[in-house]
């Protein structure tokens, strides 16, 4: 009997390489796991009963169409839509012979840090049920942290990889801008948007980043990677700088319980050998919030201009075309695309755009200045990914504006294109706490080897409490 | 900044959105006070800052002139709520 909760995907490589277990028994381990305890967590929006491929089963956020599988961006407008083609992802998936366990719920569009935005209700953190995963890749983390899935992928606009990997006890990766493949991603905003693991261990997120990265020739925004992706092996920070930026590290709204596991963590930085110093990025974490949420949403308002009842998804409406387009996005949109598609479309129309989509694009060039001064002191800078831990469901959703906050230290370094690695740190209030390594563009590698450090020394145990 | 309820119709009607009464009223509150918070932005004296589209140094990008497989006529249709022969068929204009 597989034991799903406990077990690493490279672990999992493991059996199958000493034939202890092939991927289709291992597909199987997890399909039966999920009839035990997906009722409960609601990971999952689709499954897939034939194991395709030798390899570790692996689940996709459902925003990654996959050939023939429902993929809905967690949305009543794509009910139904089966694409005819897979992202890039999927099929690099697909030949590395991983068989696709299914696909996982997600706030809509990917819009929201609780995954409470689904069309199809809420997903519940493994860890306390009546807690949110985090969001908007929610579904992806309760899989692996509930033992539904050995790793998983997600994407991450504005911190929905890093904040429910934080949320969940996972290791999650924030790729660098351009170093893996959109074709075929639901699009929310396309200057930002990147897809990435939630792993058990960093040196899982190794290997799964090692899979999907690279230049794609069907997305002319992604560029071949500096250097080959190393499997980190070193236990020790020695000769490595590490900044702590003040702002990110003191931020209003940080609970103490998340301070004090992330100031043993840097702590620890210091026994491992490293160089810490503080540092400071004055405007980013002040600005970057209302930067994002200008950004972001004038993408999305133009990216989901798409969904028109013509092409794909229900149609509803009596009457002339105007009508029926009205009405097909009314009835297909849940609350928070609404709320983004106006607020984008308000910010992009004319008398305004200079003063907010324009002069928020400004405000991304002081963030990239800062974070490259930042970065010219320090190798890595290090803060909590998120400010609190996970929060009850219902608790943010009657006040946007706070459910937005969740993703305040997240959010600078993604305007910065810069790559974010969150991994767990401890626990406060008997829930994980998250710990963000941020570095220049590119520097997967370097991020891959300090967070394996740290995870060694931390020795955090990714199995909820209360399952094991 | 307080948005009316005739700049939130017209908005509405700019993005294709059928709102109902409920939703214009909710809606309007809810984004005056989210424009309140991202109009923060203006704070800042940035006459001299050259603006970020995209956070990577690519221009003009282009694929080589070769033809490659594309979806058949069947697949393109295949999630279509409504199709005429190889058109996609819909209401009147």
């Amino acid at each position: 009997m597989t034991d799903t909760l406990r077990l690493t995907a490279e672990e999992a490589m493991g059996l199958i390489e000493r034939s202890e277990a092939s991927g289709a028994e291992l597909h199987r381990a997890y399909l039966d796991a999920i009839g035990e305890r997906d009722g409960e967590l609601h990971a999952y929006l689709t499954t897939v009963e034939a194991a395709e491929g030798a390899g570790v089963p692996i689940a996709l956020k459902d925003v990654i169409s996959t050939k023939g599988v429902e993929t809905t961006a967690g949305s009543k407008i794509l009910a139904g839509y089966k694409p005819v083609f897979d992202s890039t992802v999927a099929a690099c998936c697909k030949e590395a012979g991983l068989p696709l366990i299914g696909k996982t719920n997600l706030d809509e569009f990917a819009m929201g840090s609780s995954t409470e935005n689904s069309a199809y209700g809420p997903t519940r953190n493994p860890w306390d049920p009546e807690r949110v995963p985090g969001g908007s890749s929610g579904g992806s983390a309760a899989a692996v942290a509930g033992g539904l899935a050995p790793w998983a992928l997600g994407s991450d606009t504005g911190g929905s990889i890093k904040q429910p990997a934080a949320l969940c006890g996972l290791v999650g990766l924030r790729p660098t801008y351009g170093t893996v493949s959109r074709y075929g991603i639901v699009a929310f905003a396309s200057s930002l948007d990147q897809v990435g693991p939630l792993t058990k261990t960093v040196r899982d997120a190794a290997f799964l980043y090692r899979i999907i990265a690279g230049r794609d020739p069907l997305d002319s925004t992604t560029v071949d990677l500096p250097e080959p992706v190393e499997l980190p092996e070193t236990e020790d920070l020695k000769g490595l700088r590490i900044g702590v930026p003040r702002e990110l590290n003191e931020a209003e709204g940080i609970e103490p319980g998340v301070s004090e596991a992330v100031q043993r963590a840097i702590e620890l930085c210091r026994e491992l050998g490293a160089e810490v110093g503080e540092t400071t990025l004055p405007r980013s974490v002040e600005f970057g919030m209302p930067c994002y949420y200008l950004i972001a949403p004038s993408e999305a308002s133009s990216n989901l201009a798409r969904y028109d009842g013509v092409r794909y998804g229900p149609r509803s409406g009596k009457g002339d075309i105007r009508e029926m387009y009205m009405q097909t996005r009314d009835e297909g949109f849940g609350d928070e695309p609404k709320r983004r598609i106006m607020l984008g479309t308000y910010a992009l129309s004319a008398g305004y755009y200079d003063a907010f989509y324009g002069q928020a694009q400004k405000v991304r060039t002081v963030i990239r200045d800062e974070f490259a001064a930042a970065l010219e002191q320090f190798d890595v800078l290090i803060s909590p990914t998120s400010p609190t831990v996970a929060f009850p469901l219902g608790a943010k959703t009657e006040n946007p504006l706070a459910m937005y906050l969740s993703d305040v230290l997240a959010i600078p370094p993604n305007m910065a294109g810069l790559p974010g690695l969150s991994i767990p740190c401890g626990l406060s209030e008997g829930l994980p706490v998250g710990l963000q390594l941020i570095g220049p563009q590119f520097s997967e590698n370097l991020l891959f080897r300090t967070g394996h450090a740290l995870e060694r020394a931390i020795g955090f145990d990714f199995v909820p409490e209360r399952l094991r | 900044m307080a948005i009316t309820r005739d700049e939130v119709l017209h908005v509405a009607r700019l993005a294709r959105l059928a709102l109902t009464d409920e939703e214009v009223e909710r809606l309007g509150s809810q984004l005056s006070a989210i424009l309140e918070a991202v109009g923060k932005v203006a704070e800042l004296d940035l006459a001299d800052v050259e603006p970020t589209s995209h956070p990577l140094d690519l221009a003009n990008v282009s694929a080589d002139d070769e033809s490659r497989p594309s979806l058949s006529a069947d697949e393109v249709f295949a999630n279509a709520p409504d199709r005429e022969d190889d058109f996609f068929r819909v209401p009147p204009a």
